[in-house]
């Protein structure tokens, strides 16, 4: 039984992240027509127009991958065909297994059994999502390498410099998460963030960590490798970069690769920084409103409530990420390198001191 | 209660057979018609200029990989020192700071040469 909760629990970690980036696919779609004043995906429907209503995220759920995955496999004569296989899958397989660790809810208490909401409970949940997403990076120059294409190899190059650059600001934002909370499981930093700030605000991670916020936050777009960051895949400068010569379902994964890139730094904001699962107010028998208003909600609304709660969050991150995407030009590769060695890793080694010495003289949590 | 890494492995399964089927998807169901001129590499157009085997690239690439195993190595000691914090108190401290000063030191000095200037 317990394996079965637990292959349950995977599944919907699993689910969420692979139907939110198909669903972003379409948001992108529609969401760029909307920044560019254009009408975006209107083309999609049954029976010659018959619905008076287009299918777009139907075309994009369903029909997208299904041409793409009947597209014909090229692999350059010249190219290691090993590893041209293994670039993409190198790519995608870390950021799947990543959302597995992120809570998307509190417990669910049915049947005699109280389930903890998250696909692996792991106690060490931080590192391991660290150590997934530097994976990532062989996705990026193994396919590069594998082309034996001048355009594939300088975006393979471009692109490991970048996102190595970066995750050393990323990890150390997150080291001072890490002080704050005192704990690398996510499920703990969750509920860490249902307590009150001077009994009336959400403790969520913000208030304690603003600094930090915006470092990951940044760094996670960057490891994203979309605009303003997309200088592997720049495509006025290299065709499409490290993924030049790929196509049909490969450049598919390499693209899908990038949207879950952008729902795990969804799912990490909205976990350490924004409550994760965490509704104000609400604890696990109802709304405790602050002056002493209490609304009683049943236990199974609450974890509806929750991992709706959760959701919701992870959607407006995503979708603050495709506003940015959409609304600044690519910075130069000199800018690039710039802001992630000489801006955002002094700033977040600064933090970390700061956010050390606060934790001694107030211990963290009473800083305000 | 369950160990969390079977959970884990069982992830690790589920998203190894979905990336599969995904990456294999075009070489199992899709058209295969190889020419000669489809198979080379792309180089806009003008007949590729050769294999890439030997080419050399801007040594700045393999010395940005070198800083980050040094300042990434920094952060993977911070870690543990973060998680049991409280307990250290000052004296745990004074030890990072220590550290991390002589990183920072480092970090000045490659700033200073010109190693992190790109144009």
């Amino acid at each position: 039984m317990e394996v079965l909760i637990s292959l349950a629990k995977v599944i919907f970690a699993f689910v969420i992240v692979l139907q939110l980036t198909l669903v972003l696919l379409w948001v992108e779609r529609k969401g760029s027509a909307l920044i560019q004043d254009r009408v975006g995906a209107n083309r999609a429907n049954l029976f010659g127009g018959l619905l008076p209503f287009n299918l777009g995220i139907v075309n994009t759920w369903m029909a997208d991958p299904l041409k793409l995955f009947h597209k014909e496999d090229i692999v350059p004569a010249d190219a290691d065909r090993f590893l041209h296989w293994l670039a993409p899958w190198i790519a995608i397989f870390p950021l799947f297994v990543t959302f597995t660790v992120i809570p998307f809810g509190d417990v669910l208490i049915a049947g005699g059994y109280t389930i903890n909401l998250q696909g692996a409970d792991l106690n060490l949940g931080i590192l391991y999502v660290l150590a997934m997403l530097s994976m990532a990076v062989y996705g990026v120059i193994v396919g590069g390498w594998a082309s034996n294409s001048r355009y594939a190899f300088l975006g393979g190059v471009r692109g490991s410099a970048q996102m190595v650059s970066y995750e050393i600001a990323m990890g150390l934002s997150l080291v001072s998460v890490v002080l704050t909370f005192g704990t690398l499981d996510f499920q703990e930093i969750a509920r860490a963030q249902g307590d009150l700030l001077f009994g009336v605000f959400p403790a969520w991670g913000f208030f304690y960590q603003p600094l930090a916020l915006l470092i990951f936050f940044i760094a996670g777009m960057a490891e994203s490798k979309r605009a303003p960051f997309d200088l592997p895949e720049a495509e006025s400068e290299l065709v499409a970069g490290f993924y030049t010569e790929y196509s049909g379902s490969k450049q598919s994964v390499f693209m899908m690769a990038d949207f879950v890139e952008v729902a795990i730094v969804a799912g990490l904001v909205t976990t350490l920084f924004f409550g994760g699962w965490q509704v104000p107010w609400l604890y696990r028998d109802g709304f405790h409103f602050p002056g002493g208003f209490h609304v009683f909600v049943p236990s199974l609304l609450v974890t509806v409530l929750q991992v709706l709660s959760f959701l919701v969050k992870l959607f407006l991150f995503c979708w603050l990420q495709i506003l940015i995407r959409w609304s600044l030009p690519r910075l130069r590769y000199d800018q690039l390198m710039d802001l992630g060695w000489k801006r955002l890793l002094p700033l977040s080694l600064a933090n970390v001191a700061i956010t050390a010495v606060f934790v001694l003289l107030f211990d963290g949590k009473t800083v305000w | 209660m369950l160990n969390p890494y079977v959970a884990l492995l069982m992830s690790f399964a589920l998203c190894a057979l979905v990336a599969t089927i995904m990456v294999c998807a075009s070489w199992i169901l899709g058209p295969k018609h190889p020419t000669k001129t489809k198979l080379e590499i792309f180089e806009t157009g003008n007949p590729p200029l050769g294999s890439l085997r030997g080419m050399r690239f801007p040594v700045k690439f393999y010395l940005t990989a070198i800083l980050f195993i040094v300042f990434d190595i920094e952060v993977v000691f911070m870690y543990p020192w973060a998680v049991i914090f409280r307990q250290l108190g000052w004296a745990g401290l004074a030890e990072m700071a220590v550290f991390v000063a002589v990183l920072t030191v480092g970090l000045a000095y490659v700033w200073r040469v010109g190693a992190l200037e790109w144009e």
